[in-house]
Protein backbone atom coordinates (compact mmCIF):
# COMPACT_ATOMS: atom_id res chain seq x y z
CA UNK A 1 0.00 0.00 0.00
CA UNK A 2 1.30 3.32 -0.85
CA UNK A 3 0.00 6.66 -2.34
CA UNK A 4 0.06 6.74 -6.08
CA UNK A 5 1.41 9.88 -6.53
CA UNK A 6 4.49 8.83 -4.55
CA UNK A 7 5.10 5.61 -6.86
CA UNK A 8 5.15 7.40 -10.25
CA UNK A 9 8.36 6.30 -12.11
CA UNK A 10 8.64 3.86 -10.09
CA UNK A 11 8.90 0.08 -10.61
CA UNK A 12 5.44 -1.32 -9.25
CA UNK A 13 4.62 -5.34 -8.86
CA UNK A 14 1.06 -7.03 -9.85
CA UNK A 15 -0.54 -6.77 -6.17
CA UNK A 16 0.31 -3.56 -5.18
CA UNK A 17 -2.44 -1.20 -4.16
CA UNK A 18 -2.30 2.45 -5.17
CA UNK A 19 -3.97 4.76 -3.02
CA UNK A 20 -5.49 7.99 -4.08
CA UNK A 21 -6.43 10.96 -2.44
CA UNK A 22 -9.60 10.87 -1.03
CA UNK A 23 -12.70 11.95 -3.60
CA UNK A 24 -14.86 14.92 -2.71
CA UNK A 25 -17.99 12.44 -2.54
CA UNK A 26 -16.59 10.67 1.13
CA UNK A 27 -19.31 11.17 3.84
CA UNK A 28 -16.97 13.47 5.42
CA UNK A 29 -17.28 16.15 2.37
CA UNK A 30 -21.18 15.34 2.12
CA UNK A 31 -22.02 17.37 5.15
CA UNK A 32 -20.37 20.44 3.48
CA UNK A 33 -21.57 20.41 0.02
CA UNK A 34 -22.60 23.10 0.30
CA UNK A 35 -19.34 24.54 0.97
CA UNK A 36 -18.21 24.93 -2.70
CA UNK A 37 -16.64 21.37 -3.06
CA UNK A 38 -15.02 21.56 -6.83
CA UNK A 39 -16.13 18.51 -8.77
CA UNK A 40 -13.09 16.48 -9.12
CA UNK A 41 -12.47 15.26 -12.83
CA UNK A 42 -12.56 11.51 -13.49
CA UNK A 43 -9.16 9.35 -13.54
CA UNK A 44 -7.95 7.62 -15.97
CA UNK A 45 -7.05 4.19 -14.99
CA UNK A 46 -5.12 2.73 -17.97
CA UNK A 47 -3.29 -0.52 -18.80
CA UNK A 48 -1.74 -2.49 -15.97
CA UNK A 49 -3.67 -1.17 -13.44
CA UNK A 50 -7.59 -2.28 -11.92
CA UNK A 51 -9.51 -0.23 -10.06
CA UNK A 52 -10.43 -2.02 -5.89
CA UNK A 53 -12.20 -0.55 -3.23
CA UNK A 54 -8.85 1.25 -2.06
CA UNK A 55 -7.77 3.06 -4.71
CA UNK A 56 -5.72 1.17 -7.83
CA UNK A 57 -4.51 -2.47 -7.76
CA UNK A 58 -1.84 -3.22 -10.12
CA UNK A 59 -1.97 -6.14 -12.60
CA UNK A 60 1.78 -5.35 -14.83
CA UNK A 61 5.15 -5.81 -13.80
CA UNK A 62 6.18 -1.83 -15.09
CA UNK A 63 6.96 1.65 -14.26
CA UNK A 64 4.15 3.49 -13.19
CA UNK A 65 3.50 6.61 -14.86
CA UNK A 66 1.18 9.74 -14.39
CA UNK A 67 0.18 12.48 -16.64
CA UNK A 68 -1.54 15.70 -15.45
CA UNK A 69 -3.59 15.92 -18.63
CA UNK A 70 -5.44 13.02 -19.24
CA UNK A 71 -7.19 13.20 -22.84
CA UNK A 72 -11.39 13.99 -22.88
CA UNK A 73 -13.20 13.44 -19.88
CA UNK A 74 -10.71 12.26 -17.53
CA UNK A 75 -9.65 15.62 -16.34
CA UNK A 76 -8.24 14.14 -13.32
CA UNK A 77 -4.89 12.39 -14.78
CA UNK A 78 -4.26 9.32 -15.76
CA UNK A 79 -2.16 6.33 -14.28
CA UNK A 80 -0.82 3.61 -16.12
CA UNK A 81 1.86 1.00 -16.36
CA UNK A 82 4.81 0.89 -18.81
CA UNK A 83 5.70 -2.38 -19.15
CA UNK A 84 7.26 -4.13 -21.29
CA UNK A 85 5.94 -7.12 -23.26
CA UNK A 86 5.86 -9.24 -26.28
CA UNK A 87 2.83 -10.55 -26.53
CA UNK A 88 -0.54 -8.92 -27.75
CA UNK A 89 -3.68 -8.95 -26.04
CA UNK A 90 -6.66 -7.14 -28.39
CA UNK A 91 -7.64 -3.74 -26.75
CA UNK A 92 -10.59 -2.04 -28.32
CA UNK A 93 -9.64 0.78 -30.92
CA UNK A 94 -6.47 -0.10 -31.11
CA UNK A 95 -5.05 0.21 -34.96
CA UNK A 96 -3.15 -3.04 -35.83
CA UNK A 97 -1.03 -4.85 -39.06
CA UNK A 98 -3.07 -8.07 -39.32
CA UNK A 99 -1.74 -11.29 -42.09
CA UNK A 100 -4.77 -13.17 -43.78
CA UNK A 101 -4.85 -16.57 -42.64
CA UNK A 102 -8.08 -17.80 -44.26
CA UNK A 103 -10.95 -16.55 -45.97
CA UNK A 104 -14.23 -18.08 -44.78
CA UNK A 105 -17.41 -16.89 -46.84
CA UNK A 106 -18.18 -13.41 -45.20
CA UNK A 107 -15.63 -12.75 -42.70
CA UNK A 108 -11.61 -13.43 -42.92
CA UNK A 109 -9.49 -14.36 -40.67
CA UNK A 110 -6.62 -12.66 -39.72
CA UNK A 111 -3.26 -12.90 -37.43
CA UNK A 112 -3.08 -10.44 -35.46
CA UNK A 113 -0.42 -11.67 -32.55
CA UNK A 114 -3.15 -12.10 -29.95
CA UNK A 115 -4.17 -15.35 -28.43
CA UNK A 116 -7.07 -15.70 -30.78
CA UNK A 117 -7.59 -15.21 -34.91
CA UNK A 118 -9.31 -11.72 -35.85
CA UNK A 119 -12.35 -11.39 -37.99
CA UNK A 120 -12.48 -9.12 -40.29
CA UNK A 121 -16.10 -8.84 -42.74
CA UNK A 122 -15.51 -8.40 -46.05
CA UNK A 123 -18.04 -4.91 -45.60
CA UNK A 124 -15.93 -3.34 -43.79
CA UNK A 125 -13.67 -2.04 -46.22
CA UNK A 126 -14.00 1.52 -47.89
CA UNK A 127 -16.39 1.61 -51.11
CA UNK A 128 -17.36 -2.36 -50.03
CA UNK A 129 -20.58 -3.72 -50.77
CA UNK A 130 -22.01 -7.10 -51.65
CA UNK A 131 -21.48 -6.78 -55.20
CA UNK A 132 -18.03 -5.21 -55.25
CA UNK A 133 -15.77 -7.05 -52.82
CA UNK A 134 -12.48 -6.01 -51.92
CA UNK A 135 -9.72 -8.04 -53.41
CA UNK A 136 -7.80 -9.19 -50.34
CA UNK A 137 -5.69 -12.86 -50.83
CA UNK A 138 -3.95 -15.05 -47.88
CA UNK A 139 -1.35 -14.24 -47.05
CA UNK A 140 -1.63 -10.21 -47.64
CA UNK A 141 -1.33 -7.36 -44.86
CA UNK A 142 -4.31 -5.85 -43.67
CA UNK A 143 -3.90 -2.30 -41.42
CA UNK A 144 -6.88 -2.18 -39.15
CA UNK A 145 -8.75 -1.14 -36.39
CA UNK A 146 -10.29 -3.43 -33.27
CA UNK A 147 -14.25 -2.98 -33.10
CA UNK A 148 -14.55 -5.89 -30.76
CA UNK A 149 -11.77 -7.37 -28.05
CA UNK A 150 -12.88 -8.50 -24.77
CA UNK A 151 -11.37 -11.35 -23.09
CA UNK A 152 -14.75 -13.32 -23.98
CA UNK A 153 -15.25 -12.91 -27.55
CA UNK A 154 -13.49 -12.99 -30.91
CA UNK A 155 -11.50 -9.68 -31.89
CA UNK A 156 -13.21 -8.01 -34.79
CA UNK A 157 -11.82 -5.90 -36.83
CA UNK A 158 -12.41 -3.22 -39.68
CA UNK A 159 -11.07 -0.85 -41.83
CA UNK A 160 -12.99 2.15 -41.91
CA UNK A 161 -14.23 4.31 -39.24
CA UNK A 162 -17.37 5.29 -37.89
CA UNK A 163 -17.84 7.82 -41.08
CA UNK A 164 -16.85 4.76 -43.68
CA UNK A 165 -13.81 6.29 -44.63
CA UNK A 166 -10.83 4.06 -44.61
CA UNK A 167 -8.23 6.66 -43.74
CA UNK A 168 -5.22 4.58 -44.15
CA UNK A 169 -6.29 1.72 -43.32
CA UNK A 170 -6.75 -1.40 -45.54
CA UNK A 171 -4.95 -3.81 -47.62
CA UNK A 172 -1.08 -2.58 -47.24
CA UNK A 173 1.08 -2.51 -50.29
CA UNK A 174 2.48 -5.69 -51.72
CA UNK A 175 6.33 -5.34 -51.42
CA UNK A 176 8.11 -4.19 -48.11
CA UNK A 177 9.08 -5.81 -45.28
CA UNK A 178 7.62 -6.83 -42.06
CA UNK A 179 9.18 -7.15 -38.89
CA UNK A 180 7.91 -7.96 -34.92
CA UNK A 181 9.53 -5.86 -32.46
CA UNK A 182 8.03 -5.17 -28.60
CA UNK A 183 5.00 -3.68 -27.37
CA UNK A 184 7.39 -1.48 -25.42
CA UNK A 185 9.35 -0.03 -28.65
CA UNK A 186 6.22 0.61 -31.01
CA UNK A 187 5.17 3.21 -28.30
CA UNK A 188 8.32 4.65 -27.80
CA UNK A 189 8.11 4.83 -31.48
CA UNK A 190 4.86 6.42 -31.91
CA UNK A 191 4.70 8.66 -29.77
CA UNK A 192 5.05 12.25 -30.04
CA UNK A 193 8.14 13.76 -31.59
CA UNK A 194 9.75 10.61 -31.15
CA UNK A 195 13.32 10.53 -31.60
CA UNK A 196 14.31 7.37 -33.64
CA UNK A 197 11.53 8.35 -36.10
CA UNK A 198 12.79 11.81 -36.44
CA UNK A 199 16.51 10.80 -36.92
CA UNK A 200 15.28 8.26 -38.75
CA UNK A 201 13.27 10.50 -40.81
CA UNK A 202 16.62 12.93 -42.03
CA UNK A 203 18.33 9.76 -43.80
CA UNK A 204 15.83 9.01 -47.30
CA UNK A 205 12.68 8.18 -48.80
CA UNK A 206 10.97 5.55 -46.90
CA UNK A 207 7.15 4.78 -45.40
CA UNK A 208 6.61 3.01 -42.37
CA UNK A 209 3.13 1.34 -40.87
CA UNK A 210 2.96 0.74 -37.10
CA UNK A 211 0.22 -1.79 -35.50
CA UNK A 212 -0.18 -1.79 -31.42
CA UNK A 213 0.44 -5.21 -31.56
CA UNK A 214 4.50 -4.79 -32.24
CA UNK A 215 4.08 -5.17 -36.28
CA UNK A 216 6.13 -2.82 -38.57
CA UNK A 217 5.95 -2.76 -42.26
CA UNK A 218 8.22 -1.14 -44.11
CA UNK A 219 9.34 0.31 -47.24
CA UNK A 220 11.82 2.20 -48.93
CA UNK A 221 13.07 2.70 -52.68
CA UNK A 222 15.25 -0.33 -52.71
CA UNK A 223 15.71 -3.45 -50.70
CA UNK A 224 19.14 -2.52 -49.50
CA UNK A 225 17.19 0.90 -47.86
CA UNK A 226 14.76 -1.05 -46.57
CA UNK A 227 16.87 -3.61 -44.77
CA UNK A 228 19.06 -0.87 -43.51
CA UNK A 229 15.15 1.03 -41.72
CA UNK A 230 15.05 -2.30 -40.72
CA UNK A 231 18.07 -3.58 -38.83
CA UNK A 232 18.10 -0.01 -37.56
CA UNK A 233 14.44 -0.35 -36.07
CA UNK A 234 15.82 -3.94 -34.71
CA UNK A 235 18.63 -2.82 -32.96
CA UNK A 236 16.88 0.45 -31.21
CA UNK A 237 15.34 -1.77 -29.00
CA UNK A 238 18.87 -2.65 -27.19
CA UNK A 239 20.43 0.97 -28.16
CA UNK A 240 21.13 3.86 -25.84
CA UNK A 241 20.44 7.01 -27.92
CA UNK A 242 23.90 7.44 -27.99
CA UNK A 243 24.68 4.38 -29.79
CA UNK A 244 21.99 4.95 -32.33
CA UNK A 245 23.15 8.46 -33.07
CA UNK A 246 26.84 6.55 -33.98
CA UNK A 247 25.05 4.22 -36.42
CA UNK A 248 22.73 6.39 -38.07
CA UNK A 249 25.94 8.53 -38.41
CA UNK A 250 27.48 5.85 -40.96
CA UNK A 251 24.52 5.71 -43.04
CA UNK A 252 24.16 9.70 -43.33
CA UNK A 253 26.59 9.91 -45.27
CA UNK A 254 25.91 7.27 -47.66
CA UNK B 1 -68.68 -15.56 22.38
CA UNK B 2 -65.48 -15.94 23.85
CA UNK B 3 -64.82 -19.09 21.88
CA UNK B 4 -65.58 -16.83 18.61
CA UNK B 5 -63.21 -14.01 19.53
CA UNK B 6 -60.39 -16.88 19.88
CA UNK B 7 -60.98 -17.96 16.43
CA UNK B 8 -60.90 -14.87 14.76
CA UNK B 9 -58.07 -13.50 16.46
CA UNK B 10 -56.08 -16.65 16.27
CA UNK B 11 -56.82 -16.48 12.66
CA UNK B 12 -55.56 -12.96 12.42
CA UNK B 13 -52.55 -13.83 14.19
CA UNK B 14 -51.92 -16.73 11.52
CA UNK B 15 -52.33 -14.44 8.77
CA UNK B 16 -49.48 -12.01 10.02
CA UNK B 17 -47.20 -15.01 10.36
CA UNK B 18 -47.55 -15.76 6.90
CA UNK B 19 -46.89 -12.51 5.86
CA UNK B 20 -43.90 -12.49 7.75
CA UNK B 21 -42.65 -15.61 6.28
CA UNK B 22 -43.50 -15.00 2.92
CA UNK B 23 -41.61 -11.09 3.56
CA UNK B 24 -39.03 -12.73 4.70
CA UNK B 25 -38.92 -14.98 1.80
CA UNK B 26 -38.19 -12.26 -0.44
CA UNK B 27 -36.27 -9.47 1.21
CA UNK B 28 -33.25 -10.03 2.76
CA UNK B 29 -32.99 -7.85 6.16
CA UNK B 30 -29.37 -6.17 5.08
CA UNK B 31 -28.99 -2.41 5.37
CA UNK B 32 -29.11 -0.56 2.12
CA UNK B 33 -26.71 -0.65 -0.26
CA UNK B 34 -25.19 2.59 -0.82
CA UNK B 35 -24.73 3.95 -4.65
CA UNK B 36 -21.55 5.75 -5.10
CA UNK B 37 -20.79 7.34 -8.36
CA UNK B 38 -17.05 6.21 -9.28
CA UNK B 39 -14.67 8.55 -10.01
CA UNK B 40 -12.06 6.34 -12.20
CA UNK B 41 -12.56 4.94 -15.63
CA UNK B 42 -10.80 2.00 -16.29
CA UNK B 43 -9.46 2.01 -20.12
CA UNK B 44 -7.44 -0.81 -21.69
CA UNK B 45 -5.60 1.42 -24.46
CA UNK B 46 -2.55 3.24 -24.15
CA UNK B 47 -3.79 5.61 -26.79
CA UNK B 48 -5.46 7.48 -24.32
CA UNK B 49 -2.65 7.56 -21.71
CA UNK B 50 0.29 8.33 -23.74
CA UNK B 51 -1.32 10.35 -26.96
CA UNK B 52 -0.01 7.96 -29.38
CA UNK B 53 0.64 9.21 -33.11
CA UNK B 54 -1.29 7.61 -35.92
CA UNK B 55 0.42 4.61 -37.17
CA UNK B 56 1.36 5.13 -40.78
CA UNK B 57 4.12 7.44 -41.97
CA UNK B 58 6.13 8.20 -44.49
CA UNK B 59 8.86 10.38 -45.20
CA UNK B 60 10.56 13.05 -47.59
CA UNK B 61 7.73 12.45 -50.00
CA UNK B 62 7.91 8.84 -50.25
CA UNK B 63 3.64 8.55 -50.33
CA UNK B 64 2.41 11.80 -50.67
CA UNK B 65 -0.78 10.44 -49.85
CA UNK B 66 0.45 9.34 -46.51
CA UNK B 67 1.96 12.22 -45.91
CA UNK B 68 -1.07 14.35 -45.91
CA UNK B 69 -2.68 11.98 -44.22
CA UNK B 70 -0.49 11.96 -41.29
CA UNK B 71 -0.51 16.09 -41.13
CA UNK B 72 -4.61 15.26 -41.21
CA UNK B 73 -4.65 12.93 -38.10
CA UNK B 74 -1.88 13.70 -36.03
CA UNK B 75 -3.50 17.42 -35.41
CA UNK B 76 -7.14 16.36 -34.85
CA UNK B 77 -6.68 17.75 -31.50
CA UNK B 78 -5.28 21.61 -32.74
CA UNK B 79 -7.44 21.20 -36.02
CA UNK B 80 -10.57 21.60 -34.04
CA UNK B 81 -9.55 24.88 -32.47
CA UNK B 82 -8.60 26.44 -36.05
CA UNK B 83 -12.23 25.27 -37.26
CA UNK B 84 -13.75 27.07 -34.50
CA UNK B 85 -11.62 30.11 -35.07
CA UNK B 86 -13.31 30.03 -38.73
CA UNK B 87 -16.12 30.02 -38.12
CA UNK B 88 -16.02 33.16 -36.12
CA UNK B 89 -14.93 34.74 -39.51
CA UNK B 90 -17.69 35.58 -41.54
CA UNK B 91 -17.07 34.09 -45.55
CA UNK B 92 -19.37 37.08 -46.45
CA UNK B 93 -19.41 40.51 -45.01
CA UNK B 94 -22.05 42.26 -44.27
CA UNK B 95 -21.83 44.93 -47.09
CA UNK B 96 -21.65 42.33 -49.68
CA UNK B 97 -25.12 40.56 -48.33
CA UNK B 98 -27.28 43.86 -48.54
CA UNK B 99 -25.49 44.78 -52.09
CA UNK B 100 -26.37 41.20 -53.29
CA UNK B 101 -29.66 41.33 -52.00
CA UNK B 102 -30.80 45.03 -53.22
CA UNK B 103 -30.77 43.74 -56.38
CA UNK B 104 -32.82 40.83 -55.33
CA UNK B 105 -35.98 42.63 -54.01
CA UNK B 106 -37.48 43.38 -57.41
CA UNK B 107 -37.01 39.59 -58.30
CA UNK B 108 -38.21 38.31 -54.88
CA UNK B 109 -41.53 40.74 -54.66
CA UNK B 110 -43.00 39.30 -57.52
CA UNK B 111 -44.06 36.08 -56.10
CA UNK B 112 -45.30 37.59 -53.38
CA UNK B 113 -47.94 39.97 -55.95
CA UNK B 114 -51.17 38.66 -57.00
CA UNK B 115 -51.25 37.54 -61.17
CA UNK B 116 -53.23 40.70 -62.20
CA UNK B 117 -50.80 42.81 -60.59
CA UNK B 118 -47.66 40.77 -61.88
CA UNK B 119 -49.21 41.44 -65.48
CA UNK B 120 -49.66 45.10 -64.88
CA UNK B 121 -46.42 45.30 -63.54
CA UNK B 122 -44.39 43.45 -66.58
CA UNK B 123 -46.53 46.11 -68.78
CA UNK B 124 -44.77 48.92 -67.05
CA UNK B 125 -42.07 46.80 -67.87
CA UNK B 126 -42.59 46.48 -71.23
CA UNK B 127 -43.20 50.40 -71.45
CA UNK B 128 -39.96 51.27 -69.58
CA UNK B 129 -37.99 48.76 -72.12
CA UNK B 130 -38.91 50.27 -74.96
CA UNK B 131 -36.90 53.12 -73.37
CA UNK B 132 -34.56 50.89 -71.44
CA UNK B 133 -33.15 48.65 -73.93
CA UNK B 134 -30.95 50.96 -75.59
CA UNK B 135 -28.65 51.71 -72.71
CA UNK B 136 -28.86 48.41 -71.86
CA UNK B 137 -27.49 47.04 -75.12
CA UNK B 138 -25.13 50.12 -74.51
CA UNK B 139 -24.34 48.25 -71.28
CA UNK B 140 -23.46 44.94 -72.58
CA UNK B 141 -20.99 45.65 -74.85
CA UNK B 142 -18.02 43.95 -74.91
CA UNK B 143 -15.21 46.06 -73.24
CA UNK B 144 -11.90 45.45 -75.19
CA UNK B 145 -9.30 44.66 -71.82
CA UNK B 146 -6.79 47.18 -71.64
CA UNK B 147 -3.32 45.57 -72.11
Amino acid sequence: MAAAEACVGQVVLPGDVLLLPAHPDEDGERLRLGGGAAPRGRLLCGPGLRRCAAGLLVTKCGLLRHRQTGGGAAAGGAYWVDSQQKRYVPVKGDHVIGVVTAKAGDVFKLDVGGSEQASLSYLAFEGATKRNRPNVQVGDLIYGQFLVANKDMEPEMVCIDSSGRSNGMGIIGQDGFLIKVSLGLIRKLLAPKSEIIQELSQLYPFELVLGMNGRIWVKAKTVQQTLIIVNILEACEYMTAEQRKQALAKFSGN
Amino acid sequence: MQRGLDSQTKKQLEEEEKKIISEEHWYLDLPDLKEKESFIIEERSFMPCEDLLYGRMSFKGFNPEIEKLMIQMNSRGKKEEIEVDDKMEADVSDEEMARRYETLVGTIGKKFLRKRDQCVLQDEDEDGNSNTRPSKKAKRKFLKPQD
